[in-house]
């Protein structure tokens, strides 16, 4: 069981600030791909990785990380704060 | 360091941010405002944030830039949710005994604050909302650091 988190037009994309997910992802990518098969709304969401960040346990991480001992996965667009 | 929906006078906390400081021969302040679209017709810029790990990444960077320069004290507030044109979004106060360490480390504050802490700014106008675009400029300016 992971937390899995998303914010601005992620959240926007896939309606829900968060939800807890069953997966046997070992990584952050394999998570993705999970998602993505689930429905139309998560796939538009994942479409392009390369437009998203990703944080485990609220650090800046790689999609080709280990989600080994990971609570909460974050997916969100670049960062604009300032 | 300070994350807040409120509004706060950032004259009244530059001035406690100086009074506090007793070794300090310089103290630089920087104060993002909200900006108007040109022509006007902005109704609000909205701030979103990701509760916990934005504290995390402004004390990391905090941290940071206490190990790069010497420092004596630093102060970092930024507000989220919906902001009106000319509303104080933010501020970084940074004190050193000397200027031009001061003066780099508001800037690296500046620099990573804008990227790597988990903000996200939408534009609300009369035409709808749209989220504003993190810039390429934005990411070389880490590079420089």
């Amino acid at each position: 069981m992971i937390e899995v988190l998303y914010f601005a037009w992620v959240r926007e994309r896939i309606g829900i600030p968060r939800e807890t997910v069953e997966t046997g992802a070992k990584t952050v990518a394999g998570l993705v791909d999970e998602l993505r098969a689930r429905e139309e709304r998560y796939a538009a969401a994942f479409a392009d990785t390369s437009a998203l960040r990703v944080a485990l346990d609220q650090e800046l991480a790689d999609f080709d990380a280990s989600l080994k001992g990971v609570r909460e996965v974050a997916f969100f667009p670049p960062m604009t704060g300032g | 360091m300070r994350v807040q929906e409120a509004p706060f006078d950032f004259g009244a906390e530059a001035g406690r941010f100086a009074a506090a400081q007793d070794s300090a021969g310089a103290v630089v302040t920087f104060t993002g405002i909200v900006r108007d679209l040109p022509g006007g017709g902005l109704r609000a810029m909205e701030i979103e944030h990701y509760p916990g790990m934005t504290e995390r990444a402004i004390a990391a960077i905090e941290a940071e830039a206490v190990s790069r320069w010497n420092l004596l004290d630093s102060l970092v507030i930024h507000r989220f949710g919906a902001l009106p044109p000319g509303d104080v979004i933010m501020m970084v106060a940074t004190a050193a005994p000397h200027r031009a360490d001061a003066f780099a480390a508001a800037e690296f504050l500046m620099d990573y604050l804008k990227s790597r802490a988990p903000f996200w700014k939408k534009e609300i106008t009369a035409e709808g909302a749209e989220w504003v675009a993190a810039r390429e400029e934005d990411e070389d300016a880490l590079r420089r650091w």
